[in-house]
């Protein structure tokens, strides 16, 4: 692999389908962007293969540079490697859901699709900041398409305030590069995380990286742009939405917020703690009283997202690697679960929850899919989900037991409402004769689900596959950040087992 | 290769094959795979615990898999094998064989039998990944794989809404006690940095005595992570508190609650205290907490059983009393007394369920005691099987002449925690005798009304469909597959005699071999192991190590006054005696005792109120709590955010009418033109 730009031909592949998908038919468009995809994700697969685990922390970097002190650089550590493997993975699985959902203006959208997954291996792939910030925010344009084009009856609506939200971030993040990039005289990622940013200017950046980063996770209480933009959003929308697009707001914090602001991190912890209870608490329990599916699955990305930022700011190892397997494990099952929404919308044309009911005995195939996810939404044990939410609320907890017990209590309000949701779903008896007619899975949408379901049993057996490669980067991270870390609240002091047996000793004696 | 990592594992391919297999697999394919398996670690299991019992066993571990690494977090995939395992494991694969052997002939008409047996099997995998377990972390794997498949099993008959509703239920409230144990387990690793059981307890006594801040507080370190750990096993175990979703279970097929809701998993809360023994030792707290609540549960439940109609739900109140005597036990350190209560509980509680199941069958899935009567004659066996299941539970037996299982198991928790000289291990053994006296009188009295007396079956609907419509199968989420309606209807000329002209028919083979079997341990299991689980020299080389075995307490219940070791034989008769003159000799007391004490009566028969409150402090609350944070999302948030914005934006300027009329793609030019400038003066500067 020595030399050759493998992240630059990623990158590539799908914009130049995207061009071409410009000049094709519906059908064409299709084939196209399945095949562009699915060339990317191999190439994910050969940069996994040959990704050394235990090498060096910046592997396949590419420099260029270009006019005005822009450069090309790219690069990546295995953080970065595991949400590229994440998205390469979801792409082709986007464009099959679309496969026949779609019918309007198919060119241009498969075209805006590829586009997305041009901007997202290459925001996890900058290493030039503002080569960063053009893919971090761009990002939004074919997303904002989607809905906008492509979407339900309120989309213009939902497009909106999913823009308007995630500009508003943007706009601050982007004076704070500057000021950064003046102060550093660098505009090379790697150079900024080990850089010490004076503290008092450390905590201005750091509100200002998450003012974007918060939109975007989205965190508590600027989340409202979610649940709209998941409603209005085609299914493969919502798919890349919740299985990528959010991830950026973690990506954000681990990338910049920790590593280039430790202190400010540490001093704005208490800060993120108390919203991320706050969401788990309150978007959980929104979550229980929506009639609309789409919508409960929103707002349940909320409350796990909660878990993430938890985690991040745990200060520990445990913490972090949780955040990052919450991370993976949400994009692949929430992704499953908007897909299997999707299934069912395509039938009926309704997210209604009490339009449906009884789908165990028509759709068995169906359920049995639903169940699973469901399952691992809930973070049961053997699924990617448990994984990753017992690291980050095992580091949480080493940090504060307060935010450790409310936070934990999403497991409960988490099987709340996801099985109330599978009750009202796939339960009882069927009511509606039309629900009642559904043909179950066929072999595309089996195709779609399969490999997403053995993946999230995978991870929850076997997570080393996935969490190997970042071990050594978290390990940097945590080594960062030792130098801010909060003091925990569950000091153990010595225990006395001399007194203790000398008094059992006296006991015996005396008897 | 060690046999346990067949007998964990074929269960769980078993169940992948039936289940994914499903229809394509066929019923009786699906049933041979799944019964087969588990009859094969039945087979493999036996021979494990027969070498511990002879003592020439050593424990083992037999790695299989690695499973997390972050930092000093660490835990894999293990299968632990010692006397504490071997045991569970006994009761695990004999019961889970014996009810898939029951369920061929119980489901037999059951569309859906490969999805069942299927279940039956991946509950019977995650048990075992439960006892197997050598971290915490793995333990609650299978804790949670349980609940996963007791949720599937209660809402089997999904399209009857009150199994739906159980089935959450069950499956919510045990979370609520798995908060408990998760954040125990987060305790354990920040106090041991560790979550490997041995090394946790090789260390817990250097930890006595310490503090730790947990909530804002300095508390004592072993106690808070034990009443963590504990949390967990009263939702587990369904003591009071979390009680609440055992009876609901009852939603679920019968031999899935003589499997689930009875022998095994039920007792997983009390597994996890005794296999953490040497921890819960080290805190007087705790196990004072543990105490307090295995009496309490041990008496309110009792005082429910004596209320209830439904034949299971009176044997599931039973459950969750004979659940309390268990954890009384580990509260003042009789760990050998608590296991062996659920062994022999397994049994005669199995059988029970059982029995139960068939005298349903029986009655064309009729589950009210009210409309069963004289059924001894018309279903002998199943009656001979009830008996033997009764005489165990109520304890049957005089120390000098030997008696049924829970002779030997209860006496011995009594006994222990008499001994015990505390006022609470006195206030434990009380209430273990009040409810050995409620225990007697529910059990016989399900016996009575069941059994005895005149046929009041021409009041029951079931029974009436079963003579008026012989063939009409409407019922489909019933508890029971159909029964032999074809031969059950004879004509409508008895209808005085109270029989409604009905004929209840004994079950199948299948049915009552299980029957057999189980009552055969149900007899003899107490007389047999009560040397090896509880006797002063037996014990210490039985167990060795794998519980804290007090040799001092089980030297002081052998010299008890006899008053105290005759009390339970003695209650046993009072309430038995009570439960005859009640429904069989003057059947009017009963509904003059409710007229007397109607207060007292409403109370117990509601079950203390306890649904009817979380209904209203938890559901409700959080209903509301969910519908006005809705509302603050659109009201407050949105108002303030973005369609503030908007409507500012749209009085200020028509530039936003721009952006949303597809200009918006210039954004990106703008965006990348202004960047360009911006930095160019950042570099140049």
């Amino acid at each position: 692999m020595n030399g050759f730009p493998i992240l630059s031909l990623m990158l590539a592949v799908p914009l130049v389908a995207a061009i071409a998908c410009l000049f094709a038919d519906a059908k064409g468009a299709r084939w196209v962007a399945l095949a562009a995809t699915l060339v990317d994700f191999v190439l994910g697969i050969i940069l996994w293969t040959h990704f050394e685990v235990g090498g060096a922390q910046w592997q396949f970097q590419e420099s260029v540079p270009l006019f005005a002190g822009f450069k090309w650089a790219l690069g990546i550590d295995g953080i970065a490697l595991t949400l590229i493997g994440l998205s390469v993975l979801l792409m082709p699985i986007c464009i099959g859901a679309s496969w026949h959902a779609i019918e309007k203006r198919v060119p241009e959208y498969m075209a805006a699709f590829l586009l997305i997954e041009t901007l997202m291996i290459g925001v996890f792939t900058a290493q030039d900041i503002f080569l960063f910030y053009i893919m971090f925010e761009a990002g939004l344009i074919p997303m904002y398409l989607i809905i906008g084009i492509w979407g339900g009856a309120d989309r213009i609506y939902a497009s909106y305030k999913f823009f308007l939200y995630t500009l508003l971030g943007s706009v601050l993040m982007l004076i704070a590069m500057m000021w950064m990039v003046n102060e550093a005289g660098t505009t090379d990622v790697p150079t900024l995380m080990a850089y010490n940013f004076p503290v008092a200017a450390q905590k201005w950046l750091w509100l200002a990286f998450f003012a974007s980063f918060a939109v975007k996770m989205p965190m508590w209480p600027v989340h409202t742009w979610l649940p709209d933009a998941h409603v209005q959003a085609p299914t493969a929308g919502s798919v890349i939405l919740a299985g990528v697009l959010l991830k950026m707001g973690g990506y954000g914090f681990i990338r910049f917020s920790l590593p280039m602001f430790p202190e400010a991190s540490a001093y704005f912890a208490p800060l993120i703690w108390g919203l991320s209870i706050v969401a788990v608490v309150y978007t959980s329990l929104v979550a229980l009283v929506q009639t609309d599916m789409k919508k409960l699955i929103a707002y349940s990305s909320v409350a796990h997202m909660a878990i993430v930022t938890v985690g991040l700011f745990a200060f520990n190892q445990q913490g972090l690697e949780g955040s990052i397997a919450v991370m993976l494990a949400h994009g692949l099952v929430s992704g499953a679960l908007f897909l299997c929404v999707g299934v069912i919308y395509d039938r009926l044309h309704t997210r209604e929850i009490a339009r449906y009911g009884g789908l165990s005995i028509n759709m068995p195939k169906y359920s049995l899919f639903f169940m699973f996810f469901t399952m691992a939404s809930v973070g049961l044990p053997g699924t990617a989900n448990f994984v990753g939410e017992f690291l980050s609320l095992a580091g949480i907890y080493q940090a504060s037991s307060w935010i450790a017990l409310i936070s934990t209590t999403g497991i409960i309000l988490g099987a709340a409402y996801m099985l109330y949701l599978y009750r009202r779903v796939a339960f009882g008896e069927q009511k509606n004769a039309d629900a009642a007619a559904m043909p179950d899975i066929d072999a595309r949408e089996w195709l779609l689900l399969a490999p997403l379901a053995a993946l999230t049993l995978w991870m929850g057996v076997y997570p080393e596959t996935f969490m190997a490669p970042v071990h050594a980067d978290v390990a940097h991270l945590d080594a960062r950040l030792a130098q801010a870390k909060p003091k925990g609240d569950a000091q153990v002091t010595a225990g006395h087992p001399e007194a203790k047996a000398e008094e059992a000793h006296a006991q015996g004696s005396a008897e | 290769m060690h046999p346990i990592l067949f007998i964990v594992f074929v269960p769980l391919l078993a169940a992948a094959i039936a289940g994914l297999g499903n229809k394509a697999l066929g019923k009786i394919p699906a049933k041979v795979i799944t019964t087969g398996g588990l009859f094969l670690s039945c087979a493999l299991s036996w021979p494990i615990f027969l070498s511990f019992l002879g003592g020439h066993a050593e424990p083992s571990v037999t790695p299989v898999l690695n499973w997390v690494q972050s930092g000093g977090l660490q835990f894999n995939w293990e299968l632990r094998v010692d006397t504490l395992t071997a045991v569970m494991l006994v009761v695990i694969t004999s019961v889970s064989s014996l009810v898939h052997l029951y369920s061929w002939g119980y489901m037999d008409e059951e569309p859906d039998q490969p999805r069942f047996f299927a279940y039956l099997s991946l509950f019977t995998f995650a048990m075992l990944m439960l006892v197997t377990a050598n971290n915490l972390v793995q333990m609650f794997f299978g804790w949670e794989g349980v609940g996963l498949a007791s949720y599937l099993l209660i809402g089997f008959w999904f399209r009857k809404p009150s199994a739906g509703a159980a089935a959450i239920k069950a499956f919510v409230v045990n979370r609520v006690g798995d908060l408990g144990f998760m954040m125990g387990i987060f305790g354990v690793f920040l106090v041991f940095k560790t979550v490997s059981i041995p090394e946790i307890l090789a260390h817990a006594h250097d930890y006595a005595g310490s503090t730790i801040g947990f909530l804002g507080y300095r508390v004592d370190t072993l106690t808070v992570l034990c009443l963590l750990l504990f949390i967990g096993a009263m939702g587990k175990s369904a003591q009071l508190g979390l009680h609440t979703w055992l009876p609901d279970a009852m939603e679920g097929p019968t031999p899935v609650s003589a499997l689930i809701h009875a022998a095994t998993m039920v007792t997983a809360g009390v597994f996890m205290v005794c296999r953490l023994s040497p921890l819960f030792v080290e805190s007087e707290t705790a196990l004072h907490v543990v105490t307090f609540v295995g009496a309490a549960t041990c008496f309110f439940a009792a005082t429910i059983g004596t209320t209830q109609w439904d034949i299971k739900r009176v044997i599931a109140y039973s459950t969750c009393s004979q659940l309390g005597y268990m954890f009384f036990a580990a509260g003042v350190g009789a760990f050998g007394p608590a296991m062996f209560h659920l062994f022999t509980h397994a049994f005669f509680k199995a059988l029970l369920f059982l029995g139960a199941g068939s005298v349903i069958h029986a009655m064309h899935h009729e589950q009210d005691m009210r409309y069963y009567g004289g059924l001894w004659k018309k279903i002998p066996w199943t009656f001979a099987a009830m008996m033997a299941g009764t005489l165990a539970i109520t304890g049957v037996g005089l120390e000098e002449i030997g008696g049924f299982a829970g002779f030997y198991s209860k006496d011995a928790i009594i006994e222990a925690a008499y001994a015990k000289g505390t006022g609470l291990g006195h206030f434990a053994a009380w209430m273990g005798i009040i409810a050995a006296l409620l225990t007697s009188f529910y059990s016989w009295r399900l016996v009575f009304l069941t059994f005895f007396g005149k046929p009041r079956w021409n009041q029951s609907e079931h029974i009436q469909h079963a003579v008026h419509d012989a063939h009409g199968h409407d019922d489909h989420g019933h508890d029971h597959a159909h029964g032999h309606d074809d031969h059950h209807a004879h004509g409508h000329k008895h209808d005085d005699d109270g029989t409604a002209g009905y004929h209840p028919h004994e079950s199948p083979l299948v049915m009552m071999i299980p029957l057999a079997i189980l009552s055969f341990g149900a007899v003899f299991a107490g007389a047999i192991f009560h040397h090896a689980f509880t006797g002063i020299e037996g014990a210490p080389e039985f167990w060795r190590g794998a519980l804290v075995f007090n040799h001092e307490l089980a030297e002081a219940a052998e010299h008890l006054p006899e008053s105290i070791k005759l009390a339970p034989f003695i209650v046993m008769l009072i309430g038995a005696i009570t439960a005859w003159v009640c429904y069989l000799k003057v059947p009017s007391i009963p509904a003059a005792f409710v007229k007397a004490f109607k207060p007292l009566h409403t109370f117990v028969y509601n079950k203390w109120f306890f649904d009817e409150l979380y209904d209203f402090l938890f559901v409700r609350t959080a209903f509301a709590l969910g519908k006005i944070f809705w509302k603050s999302d659109k009201a407050v948030i949105d108002g303030l955010g973005p369609d503030g914005a908007a409507w500012v934006v749209a009085k200020g300027s028509v530039g936003a009418r721009k952006v949303q009329s597809g200009f918006l793609t210039s954004y990106a030019l703008w965006m990348l033109v202004g960047l360009v400038a911006a930095v160019t003066w950042v570099l140049k500067h």
